[in-house]
């Protein structure tokens, strides 16, 4: 199971190698989060329609290794952007992948480009 | 940078590298950690949580990517062989050499094996690491198998250590025994009396107590099969665990010639310094005052002084006197005792009730002259130990008549003690992450704390053993209070209004939906509290089902379904008042049998199908829908289940037709969304068959028409339901059961069950009966109107979702592909399959 967590590590704009399409921006719903495959990976995508701010990180839960992230509820705490795990409900910042709860769980978190209506995003491997 | 290495990756070992880290000098140092075990340090104070879950993650003081991430070297699965003085070198099991400019040893302990006649046979155990448990567990398995009558085990020692493996052996299936050479269980912490009143509790739980028992022989060929006290005294056992002691590991240290204790133990100064300066030594290796400490809180203590020596505090010390007050859950007894639990008399005088009926045990030492709490016993509740533990740390007054300490003021004004605040600023109310009084109340007065979730992240308290919650809780309420902030009741940080107040303000300005909710009454984007209890709230005033706004349900609510372990599904249709025909019982089977789900009867009364996955699930439910099944809302908070009991229609003693009445009740609040989950039950007879007084509401059938209770349920904290209207007729009850739901539904907090929502209403279950029956607030005819408008509109999500291929979209695993969760795997279990452990 540590290896499944292994593949997931945060990307930045700066580390960005491939865009990948991922699907039209209706395709995802509004507020609310849905995984895409890339590779091996799973990773959630989160639409803030409110914010028009796009996020994307692993869809693994670190916490009980579950492919469930993308179906968490967002939302913010304090105005950083939020996941909150359906399983048990950790938080975590979808802005860095830290836990809010300060506990020592993190995700890694990629970059989401729209363009055109499509969205991409982006991996280093 | 200068080298540090730990020697021992335990629970003690931990906490320094945690208290370690957490100091800004930490960067001049380099970490490097062997530990024996192939775990990274785990938490051995609940090991016995293994045997329930299995789950040694869930055991882990932190991952292996905090080490990681905390630029620890952790090197697991290797042992130190020896330490070189000369050259500042240890020496691993492969060999391995690993320089250090200061060495930590924190080895800790191993279980002491007396040497008794035969203790090396098969079937014998010690209770410390997760191999051992693994053991037991593999060995009790093969037992089972070859054993068809229970099979028994016998745990050698009855201290506290040795309880916790008795209730191991239990879970794990065997008859326990304990077996205690002392003439009273826990003789360390207990005195006599105390200790009896634990066995009468314990034993009454199914463990056999024998108490001044020598072991003089391990009975059995080659595998254990008893044990011999005397000649004619002996006990028949399939497997011994031996938790009779600790013993230092403190091989190492002898080898290379540190002081050492006569009876073993590294010999340490208030600096953690053992005779080499620059080797230190915490926990349960080390002899301090000539004392091993066998508690982890004096070894966090003692990380604390190793960490501020090494990086240059040297005036941070190890306190003389060590506090071994302890308070623990045993077998699900509370035991605590704390400061001097024997009192010899020279000292002062103890205060002594008992109850055997209650099975409870209270005993104070106090001191002549009647002013100061010396310490004291606690068995069967031990909610006072908190503050009786301050009172004693820190001398506070106790009043004049002390025997009010236990057995409350008989006086004006109630409590005996004052309130928390009166503890001074250095109390130590978190002893786990050492956290006082001051720390807490300067982070909301000096701080820029504002409630108990930023007072818990920024000072730790209550993320230990969590036993100083309550205290923490009201330390923070206090001090809000005493700066003039109201202590609201709020949903979350984006709406400062109550479930009640949103309820209102939704329904009277006509709100159509949560972003319009948000933008009128609330602030930022929202979260996972606010948005599930608005979802609820729009639901029961107009009567929308989850498919309308999908963004703000809960997961279950979004997908219609139950997510279980692994990220699959479970699958409930309604099954009114638990009657099922033979033709519908074939189709769920065949629908199980199709999509493989493992199959389950329910508690109520209907059948559970488990380990759906996403895209299945409008699959399943198509297949049940046509056969005329409908949704039953098994994963929403809403009506579940109205149990019943057969009634008159086949019982001889049936007074009424309950399977009847209750469908169409069930029938009637199908559906129907609420603050909490709602249960119901309908008695035939007073034998109440159907444990009508375990549900929310509930109808018991007497002579000339039905009782209605209110406010019960089941679940972590009991309650049976209370006697609300006597005599009803069909016609009464429903109209009562419509107002008490609906006035229910209105004015609840979020997640707030029927019975503590009537614990909190002001005038209690009278007034609920004035305001229902008598109508009091002059209420009743818009209650009815209003859940007759519910009833009215109810229509089958499931229906409504599958008939729908917008509402479908969401059914998919992946966006961007049509592949499934591949990591998804199942075992096989008695004839059906389970999902895989979490590793």
């Amino acid at each position: 199971m540590q290896d499944i967590l292994k593949q997931y590590e945060t990307v930045t704009q700066a580390d960005v190698k491939e865009w990948f399409f991922v699907g039209n921006v209706s395709d995802f719903p509004e507020n609310s989060g849905a995984c895409i495959k890339y590779k091996t990976k799973q990773i959630a995508v989160y639409n803030f329609t409110r914010t028009s701010q796009w996020y994307a990180c692993q869809n693994l839960c670190p916490h009980k290794m579950e492919m469930v992230l993308s179906l968490g509820m967002i939302g913010d705490k304090d105005g950083i952007p939020k996941v909150a795990c359906p399983m048990h409900k950790k938080n975590f910042s979808l802005k860095d992948g830290s836990n809010l709860g300060g506990e020592d769980l993190k995700i890694a978190t990629y970059p989401v480009k729209i363009e055109n209506g499509n969205v991409y995003i982006g991996f280093s491997d | 940078m200068k080298k540090i290495i730990v020697v021992g990756n335990g629970m003690v070992g931990y906490k320094f590298c945690e208290k370690f880290v957490a100091q800004a000098e930490s960067k001049n140092f380099k970490l490097t950690v062997f530990g024996e075990e192939p775990r990274p340090a785990y938490d051995r104070v609940h090991l016995s949580e293994y045997f329930g879950n299995q789950d040694a993650k869930a055991l882990e003081m932190a991952p292996r990517e905090w080490y990681e991430n905390h630029n620890i070297e952790l090197i697991t699965n290797e042992r130190i062989t020896a330490i070189h003085r000369s050259s500042k070198k240890v020496s691993t099991i492969k060999d391995e050499h690993y320089k250090y400019d200061y060495l930590l040893l924190a080895t800790g302990s191993a279980p002491f094996v007396p040497n008794i006649t035969g203790v090396e046979k098969k079937g014998i155990f010690v209770y410390r690491t997760i191999e051992d448990l693994e053991a037991m567990l593999e060995y009790a398995d093969k037992l089972k198998t070859t054993n068809s009558d229970k099979v028994r085990a016998a745990v050698l020692g009855g201290g506290l250590l040795g309880l916790e493996a008795a209730k191991a052996v239990m879970d794990m299936g065997f008859e326990p025994h304990v077996v205690e050479f002392a003439p009273k269980l826990m003789p360390r912490q207990l005195d006599t009396r105390a200790s009896k009143v634990l066995q009468e509790k314990i034993e009454s739980l199914g463990i056999n107590v024998h108490l001044s028992k020598a072991t003089n022989k391990i009975l059995g060929d080659e595998t254990i099969t008893g044990m011999e006290f005397g000649e004619y005294d002996k006990i028949d056992v399939e497997m011994l665990v031996i938790s009779a002691g600790i013993r230092p590991r403190d091989e190492l240290a002898k080898t290379c010639h540190l002081e050492m204790g006569t009876r073993g133990g590294i010999v340490v100064n208030d600096r953690m310094q053992t005779s080499d300066p620059e080797i230190y030594a915490i926990g349960e290796v080390v002899l301090y005052n000539q004392m091993i400490y066998g508690l982890v809180a004096p070894g966090y203590d003692m990380a604390h002084v190793a960490v501020n020596q090494i990086i240059g505090n040297s005036d941070v010390l190890m306190q003389r006197d060590i506090d071994m007050s302890t308070k623990l859950k045993l077998i699900g007894v509370d035991v605590a005792s704390y400061g001097e639990p024997f009192m010899p008399v020279e000292k002062g005088y103890s205060i002594i009730y008992e109850n055997k009926t209650k099975n409870l045990y209270k005993r104070i030492n106090v001191s002549h002259d009647g002013k100061s709490l010396l310490g004291g016993i606690l068995v069967g509740d031990a909610s006072e130990y908190n503050m009786f533990h301050q009172i004693y740390l820190n001398g506070l007054p106790i009043p004049e008549d002390a025997e009010e300490l236990i057995l409350g003021s008989r006086g004006e004004g109630g409590s005996s003690f004052g309130s928390v605040m009166d503890i001074p600023d250095v109390a130590q109310v978190c002893s786990c992450e050492s956290v006082t009084k001051g720390d807490i109340c300067c982070s909301i007065t000096e701080g820029d704390c504002q409630n108990l979730g930023d007072v818990i992240s920024k000072t730790k308290a209550t993320t230990g053993c969590g036993g100083c919650k309550p205290m923490v809780v009201d330390l923070v309420n206090e001090t809000l209070k005493s700066l003039g902030k109201e202590v609201k009741e709020t949903l979350c940080e984006h709406f400062s209004f109550n479930r009640q107040e949103l309820y209102d303000l939704v329904k009277i300005n006509k709100v159509s939906d949560y972003e319009e909710a948000l933008n009128l009454f609330g602030e930022g984007h929202g979260c996972e509290i606010c948005k599930p209890a608005l979802a609820s709230i729009f639901a029961t005033i107009t009567m929308e089902t989850p498919n309308r706004q999908v963004a703000i349900q809960d997961t279950n609510d979004k997908f219609l379904a139950n997510i279980q372990r692994n990220g699959t599904y479970s699958v409930v249709p309604r099954v009114a008042g638990g009657e099922i025909t033979p033709d519908q019982l074939i189709t769920i089977g065949a629908v199980a049998k199709k999509y493989d789900l493992y199959t389950k009867i329910t508690g109520g009364q209907r059948i559970d199908l488990f380990g759906a996955q996403i895209h299945e699930l409008p699959l399943i439910w198509k297949e049940l829908i046509d056969a005329g099944f409908e949704s039953g809302h098994a994963y929403g908070k809403s009506l579940r289940t109205v149990k019943s009991c057969v009634g008159s229609t086949w019982c001889r003693y049936g007074m009424h037709e309950s399977v009847t009445f209750a469908i169409e009740i069930e029938n009637r609040y199908k559906g129907l969304r609420s603050p909490h989950k709602l249960k119901g039950g309908v008695s035939g007879c007073i034998r109440e068959c159907a444990e009508a007084r375990g549900k929310d509401f509930g109808l018991i059938a007497v002579e000339g028409g039905w009782n209605l209770y209110v406010c019960g349920n089941g679940g972590a904290t009991p309650k049976h339901a209370i006697l609300f209207a006597e005599q009803l007729d069909d016609k009464t009850a429903i109209k009562y059961l419509d107002r008490f739901l609906m006035y229910y539904i209105r004015t609840a907090g979020p997640l707030v069950r029927t019975a503590p929502w009537l614990d909190k209403l002001e005038g209690g279950i009278e007034y609920l009966k004035q305001v229902i029956i008598e109508d009091s607030l002059g209420i009743a005819d818009e209650l009815e109107i209003e859940m007759q408008g519910l009833v009215n509109k109810y229509e089958c999500e499931w229906k409504q979702a599958i008939e729908n291929p917008e509402m479908m979209k969401r059914f998919k695993h992946f966006v961007n592909s049509d592949d499934t969760d591949d990591n998804l795997v199942f075992v096989p279990m008695r004839e059906q399959k389970m999902p895989k452990a979490w590793t």
